[in-house]
């Protein structure tokens, strides 16, 4: 049976795909029916978009579950909840799970497992080498069978050259894309934050930006080696940027992604030892900042991430070295994000494109944009509204957010999936579920 | 000289063969090639007859020389020697004097003093038995160094296809597997190429030599689009140790998406011919339903062959030296 139509009027709509930010309707049932600047559809349950902004469902590309293994951290329920609430209709699972997700058993046990439980898509990334230990590939054809949508090495990059060879040059066959995290292990080793003076006045051993400049430059030459997909996954320093932006102008397959934490704060937030704001990357210095936003802006970084990384209380209030690294950040992605247009970093066009169509371009998806015939998956936004973040309220597990009584600016208050209402800010009134 | 079977196919050819040694089909020009090829015709009813004892080669000593395990080759080589007539002495070189610490060319040096006729040398080196030839007086045939060439192979696979389709003018051929790793796969390329064939390689990239697609073949990733629509699919071994996910994940994610099966096998021509090297990995490279298909199955066939076109071999060799 088809799902009674649903029409949002008068909404500032926002998609990439069309290049389209303009007010009008959009009217949809599980797929998107229609978008025009007015829209007849007496039969729709209606939805006043005055004020409001539509865009696409975002598409998280890394978001970390602890299911299996860590289900007191997040599982596939609690992290769909936090999803759905942050505007969230697509994430990407990192396989870094206990056990790893490395083998085609594992991604159909996510498959069968998180539609039941969640009420957003979760798609999982299957690891790069088995156990993500660096040492040997993955069956990236029967993982890619089983559902895999990408492939990633998690936090650790693979140190090996040769293995990282292998493996790119493999993924060709399938046309897969692989995310790699780039950090030298070796530089990195000890290191808390990000190496600089406050490092020093802290009294933290500190990781140098070199440490991942120096694994993304070779990165970009094993994908033009091997001309597989790369994704640069959660770039952090200016220095990367310049490599990459050079690389992908000489025509190598590759693409990178920035958490949002990393276009928001900087090493300043860890100041006070604070264990929230401890994130690997490191938070580097403003000038880093303004230069990843910059990236955004220009199309050099394709994609943001939220990184969303959920620990408990118990494994952040530590003293700063003993802390776990990472952040919860399913909830938080969109009104950071936002904070780019707010403050003219980015045009918000642009800001939504990195969480949408890009992702979905390079999954391969077909929700991320508002057109005829894509998933209705889209979510309706109070740009503006201000409020005082309270962690507490999060509906993730974890509560670990650096932006924890921070002032936010932008709330989600509709989010649809395949046109079913999945979560509403105030009562909802949506009877189609 | 056996009496020639007469076949109308084979082509004339010169008197004598033109080269001293058989290193590597890359020395070979086609007249050369088509040489060994005629020369092999008349040994196939031969090898039938129930007497298969020559005498070309009688009073000649040929060493067989093996630096690396082998069982068909070695057998074959040593079986197509005593039917010329010659004496066959074998050496495994791997137990012996190489683990004393004795060099390549000490070996050569000692060898050469028993003054044998033909020296045939399979060695884990690429380069090895053409190294050995220029310290050696007598011919010596290159039976696979490293991942060099196996020339005799290629020839015993060609002349398979040969006497089978008639011809290898035109004739589409897929070599699929570890490409990188085989010096079957290189001999062939060059081999079937010279011959008129048109070979595509087929494996994943990481079975692919860097550039192959510069040896006169294409180079396909995709099983199912590589021998779509081949006359001949050649498989290649894929040894056990490349199979733990240093360069494909696991062996049946190579047997999934490059083994050959009965599925993948409906994308080549009808009647498809298939071919193995041996010794297969079967559930790895290639499904036993192929491999024992005896309508479209050469593998026997080709280790036939192989004994007519080493007799070949070592008879136009050892005349090329008579007189030399």
């Amino acid at each position: 049976m088809s799902r009674r139509p649903t029409l949002i009027a008068g909404a500032r709509i926002v998609d990439p795909a069309s290049g389209r930010d303009a007010r009008g309707d959009i009217l949809f049932a599980d797929d998107i029916l229609d978008v025009a600047d007015a829209i007849e559809a007496p039969n729709a349950a209606r939805i006043d978009g005055a004020g409001l902004c539509v865009m696409p469902g975002l598409i998280d590309m890394r978001v970390g579950i602890g299911e299996p293994g860590a289900e007191h951290r997040e599982t596939f329920k609690s992290a769909g909840r936090a999803a759905a609430a942050g505007g969230v209709t697509t994430l990407v699972m990192t396989p870094g799970a206990d056990p790893v997700i490395d083998v085609p058993s594992l991604v159909d046990f996510v498959l069968r497992r998180a539609p039941a439980r969640a009420p957003v898509r979760i798609l999982p990334a299957a690891a790069l080498t088995r156990g993500l230990k660096g040492e040997l590939m993955t069956e990236f054809g029967l993982l890619q069978e089983a559902g895999a949508v990408m492939f990633s090495n998690g936090d650790r990059s693979v140190v090996d050259s040769r293995v990282l060879r292998r493996a790119l040059a493999y993924s060709t066959v399938f046309g897969a894309l692989t995310a790699h995290r780039p950090e030298d292990p070796f530089l990195a080793a000890g290191g808390v934050m990000h190496e600089g003076e406050l490092a020093a006045r802290l009294g933290l051993p500190g990781v140098p930006a070199a440490a991942e400049t120096i694994m993304a430059v070779r990165d970009l030459a094993l994908a033009a080696l091997t001309g597989a997909r790369l994704m640069l996954d959660m770039l952090s320093s200016a220095a990367t940027l310049e490599h990459l932006a050079r690389a992908k102008k000489s025509g190598v397959n590759a693409v990178a992604s920035v958490s949002v934490h990393h276009l928001t704060l900087n090493e300043q937030d860890v100041d006070g030892y604070r264990t929230f704001a401890k994130l690997s990357p490191p938070l580097r210095s403003e000038a880093d900042r303004t230069a990843l936003c910059d990236a955004v802006s220009g199309g050099v970084i394709d994609v943001i991430v939220s990184g969303h990384d959920p620990w408990p209380a118990e494994n952040k209030r530590l003293p700063f070295d003993e802390a776990a690294f990472g952040a919860t950040a399913l909830e938080t992605l969109l009104p950071a994000a936002l904070q780019l247009h707010h403050n003219g970093a980015a045009r918000l066009i642009d800001v939504v494109r990195a969480m949408t169509l890009r992702p979905a371009e390079l999954l391969g998806l077909k929700q991320g944009r508002l057109v005829k015939g894509a998933p209705a998956d889209l979510i309706l936004v109070d740009l503006d509204a201000p409020y005082r973040l309270d962690s507490d309220l999060l509906l993730s597990k974890s509560k670990n957010s650096p932006f924890d009584e921070k002032l936010m600016q932008g709330r989600v208050m509709r989010t649809f999936v395949g046109g079913a209402g999945i979560f509403a800010n105030e009562p909802c009134t949506d009877q189609s579920r | 000289m056996p009496t020639r079977s007469g076949k109308a196919d084979a082509p004339p050819r010169a008197e004598r063969f033109r080269l001293h040694h058989l290193l590597a089909i890359s020395d070979l020009k086609r007249e050369d090639a088509d040489h060994l090829l005629a020369r092999a015709e008349p040994y196939v009813s031969f090898l039938e007859q129930k007497s298969k004892k020559l005498d070309a080669l009688r009073g000649r000593t040929q060493i067989n020389l093996f630096f690396e395990s082998s069982t068909r080759t070695q057998a074959s080589f040593e079986l197509a020697g005593k039917r010329m007539g010659a004496d066959v002495v074998n050496m495994s070189v791997r137990t012996s004097s190489v683990s004393k610490g004795e060099t390549l060319i000490d070996t050569a040096a000692t060898l050469n003093a028993m003054s044998p006729d033909l020296l045939v040398v399979r060695h884990p080196s690429s380069g090895a038995a053409a190294l050995l030839a220029r310290k050696v007086s007598c011919s010596v045939i290159n039976a696979g160094d490293g991942q060099h060439e196996h020339p005799t192979q290629a020839l015993l696979d060609a002349f398979t296809i040969r006497q089978r389709l008639g011809t290898l003018e035109g004739v589409e051929i897929a070599i699929c597997g570890d490409v990188m790793h085989s010096r079957v796969a290189r001999s062939n390329a060059l081999l079937l190429t010279l011959l008129g064939a048109s070979v595509r390689l087929v494996g994943p990239p990481t079975l692919m030599p860097a550039d192959a697609d510069r040896w006169g073949a294409r180079v396909h990733h995709d099983m199912k689009s590589g021998i779509a629509g081949a006359d001949v699919v050649m498989m290649l071994r894929l040894q056990t140790e490349r199979m733990q996910g240093g360069y494909v994940p696991s062996a049946r994610e190579f047997f999934w998406f490059y083994g050959l099966d009965e599925d993948k096998l409906k994308h080549a021509k009808p009647g498809a011919l298939v071919m193995h090297p041996g010794p297969m990995n079967r559930g790895v490279e290639i499904d036993s339903a192929v491999a024992d298909r005896v309508d479209v199955s050469l593998i026997e066939r080709q280790v036939r062959m192989g004994v007519a076109i080493r007799m070949a071999v070592l008879e136009a060799l050892a005349e090329h030296g008579a007189n030399a």
